[in-house]
């Protein structure tokens, strides 16, 4: 997407294990500047871990190899003060738990002030004023009298605003948003992806969003790499995974979507459940679950190519175009169906 | 927060009776002053005029009734062998212990603590593993044995250090030096392992991910929320200044409450035994009270809870 001098950030080959145990083999991904990218699996699939480890945030015990740039610049075992001054200065990064995220022996102020002190150099009246506009910002009702609250006086929907403000106390240029509505409530869910909209319409930051969710990707982001078992298997821009899924997972991924509109279908979940990164299946990791699987997936690793539509694909028998124009588009939610449109 | 506090003195009162009346029964059940304090061969009119000096002629619970009685009113008895009072007798013995257990539990604080929570920093390092290793054989050593080690390597091998007494500060080296080892190494266990939960949980990596400095992820938002284990440890050891010497005392012949309580034991002497154990129940009582206010102090949460 876009030439290279507008990516902000680059990763190359980036490979992390545990104890040996390799979980993300070779991840090629750029995001660009002011780009909201979306990064679907099911758990386990290494969507979290690949952007602990670009942020050196992964515990000391996790091998980190490859290249992560930022503007060029490597930081992927590059020292420790140079991470921290990336961290929350030019990629934040909020949780999916936002209640326990939360420092609780710490008031809340103090925790959004301590960000503007560290990037911005505010101390005193006006790191509390900025953290008060933040509050605001984020849609914290009467932030003035809750400045000196604790976490656990707060609701779950509102630590995530909170998390969010602090994350931009830093004016980060990408805001990294990992599962920030999986532990929320439907309702809460829908407002903080309508916040992370907007604040990225206001603030011109870039957005990776990790989820599970493929209708709050749709909403929030323009291109989604898909992930499995440590690798990207699908990349490509929402409506062209939206409109055809190429890769039987991403396809999988669509049909495990309940419908809002049209007759009442099940469900097809995906049979089987994501690999144990210790026992991979040989060749294609996803064979063992794939419905259009070949003699060759067992033994061969198909590589991630560009296809003719700029879209990038593993598989060695993808779902044929034709097919999943007539089989997926009435399956999808009607406002992904209005955003596949726009 | 009243509330609180009243409970929690009520419960403070309830369990020193408990401990006054268990003091009480348990030391009338298990031998007669008046043989132990008499000698064997004492013809019994003797034995008889000694009971009805010290009461003992009544029946238990008259006896328990009078005793509680006296103690509400500030007076803890007299001692049977000195004739002063029990009082006195105890709290004259308070500042020699003091000496002992308040420098140990300094030992304890200083070098246990920073230990545990350098192990935890530096997990399955070799510096962690020494820390284990000694802790386990610090705590798991009994006094006793780690008091004669001591005399035998600094007084008989090496002769630097004195192996009983107390005339100089020198004297109390080694009795303290004992007395703090199996204290350091219980909470460089606690401190390592309340430090390692607390590293795991998602806020220091979101202070991490904030781009704070590793030490100040560290200090300012790790320890605080590390302090509450480590606070009840703390208060357990604050509770047993008093009590916590009885067999180092004991080893180094140190004038302590310890050695007042083993004398007054094989004595018999009745007021005297009672008084210490309710010296010993007030502080651990009272440091307990102190734990579970600072507990309110340092964690928000449980302050709120108390509140409710």
């Amino acid at each position: 997407m876009g030439a290279a001098k507008s990516n902000l950030v680059e990763l190359r080959d980036l490979k992390v294990a545990f104890d040996g145990v390799q979980v993300l083999h070779g991840i090629d991904l750029t995001v660009g500047r002011g780009e909201a990218l979306g990064l679907v699996g099911e758990s386990g699939c290494g969507k979290s871990v690949t952007w602990l480890a670009a942020l050196g945030l992964l515990p000391g015990k996790a091998g980190v190899s490859g290249s992560v740039r930022l503007e060029g610049r490597e930081l992927c075992g590059s020292p420790r003060s140079t991470l921290e001054s990336v961290r929350g200065g030019r990629i934040a990064m909020i949780f999916q738990d936002p209640s326990s995220s939360l420092n609780p022996v710490l008031r809340i102020g103090r925790q959004i002030t301590e960000a503007l002190a560290l990037h911005r150099g505010l101390r005193g009246d006006a790191a509390r004023t900025e953290a008060l506009r933040l509050m605001d910002m984020v849609g914290i009702p009467d932030a003035r009298s809750r400045f000196d609250l604790y976490a656990h006086e707060f609701s779950g929907g509102q630590c995530q605003r909170l998390m969010i403000a602090m994350a931009l106390a830093g004016e980060p240029d990408l805001l990294i948003a990992d599962e920030p509505t999986t532990a929320l409530d439907a309702t809460i869910q829908a407002q903080i992806l309508d916040l992370l909209i907007q604040l990225r319409a206001e603030t011109g930051m870039a957005t990776v969003f990790i989820s599970h969710d493929l209708g709050a990707v749709s909403q929030v982001c323009e291109r989604v790499c898909v992930m499995y078992a440590g690798r990207i298997v699908e990349q490509g821009t929402v409506e062209q995974l939206f409109a055809a899924p190429r890769h039987p997972y991403t396809r999988g991924l669509f049909d495990a979507i309940p419908r809002i509109d049209g007759p009442r279908q099940p469900l097809v979940p995906i049979p089987g459940t994501v690999p144990n990164p210790k026992h991979l299946p040989a060749g294609c990791a996803f064979s063992p679950r794939c419905s259009r699987v070949l003699q060759s997936c067992h033994t061969e690793l198909p590589p991630l190519v560009p296809q003719g539509d700029g879209r990038l694909l593993a598989c060695a028998r993808p779902v044929p175009l034709a097919l999943v124009i007539h089989a997926a588009k009435p399956r999808t939610p009607a406002r992904i169906v209005e955003s596949a449109l726009q | 927060m009243i509330s609180f506090v009243l409970t929690r003195l009520l419960r403070a009162i309830i369990t020193i009776l408990a401990v006054v009346t268990f003091a009480f029964v348990v030391l009338r059940m298990s031998g007669d002053p008046a043989q132990v304090m008499l000698g064997p061969d004492v013809p019994q009119d003797v034995i008889d005029a000694f009971r009805k000096a010290w009461g003992l002629d009544q029946p238990v619970w008259v006896q328990y009734l009078a005793y509680l009685k006296s103690i509400f009113t500030g007076d803890f008895g007299v001692s049977m062998r000195d004739k002063a009072s029990a009082l006195d007798l105890v709290l004259e013995r308070v500042p020699a212990t003091l000496q002992l257990t308040i420098p140990a539990l300094i030992l304890k604080l200083v070098i246990g603590i920073p230990a545990g929570i350098y192990a935890a920093l530096h997990r399955q390092s070799f510096a962690d593993r020494g820390v284990i290793l000694l802790a386990i054989l610090g705590f798991t050593i009994p006094s006793f044995v780690m008091g004669l080690i001591l005399v035998l390597v600094f007084s008989i091998i090496l002769g630097v250090l004195p192996s009983g007494g107390q005339d100089t500060w020198v004297h109390g080296i080694l009795p303290t030096i004992t007395m703090s080892i199996g204290g350091i190494g219980i909470l460089a266990r606690f401190s390592r392992s309340a430090m390692i939960e607390v590293m795991g949980q998602p806020f220091i990596r979101t202070a991490s991910a904030k781009g704070l400095k590793w030490r100040d992820v560290v200090w300012s938002h790790a320890l605080p929320n590390a302090a509450v284990p480590i606070v009840t440890i703390v208060g357990f050891m604050v509770g047993s200044l008093i009590a916590g010497a009885v067999v180092v005392e004991s080893i180094f012949s140190w004038p302590g409450i310890g050695r007042l309580l083993i004398v007054s034991v094989s004595n018999r002497d009745l007021a005297v035994v009672q008084c210490i154990l309710l010296v010993i129940a007030a502080t651990m009582v009272v440091s307990n009270l102190i734990v579970d206010l600072l507990y309110g102090w340092l964690d928000p949460r449980l302050r709120s809870r108390a509140a409710h």
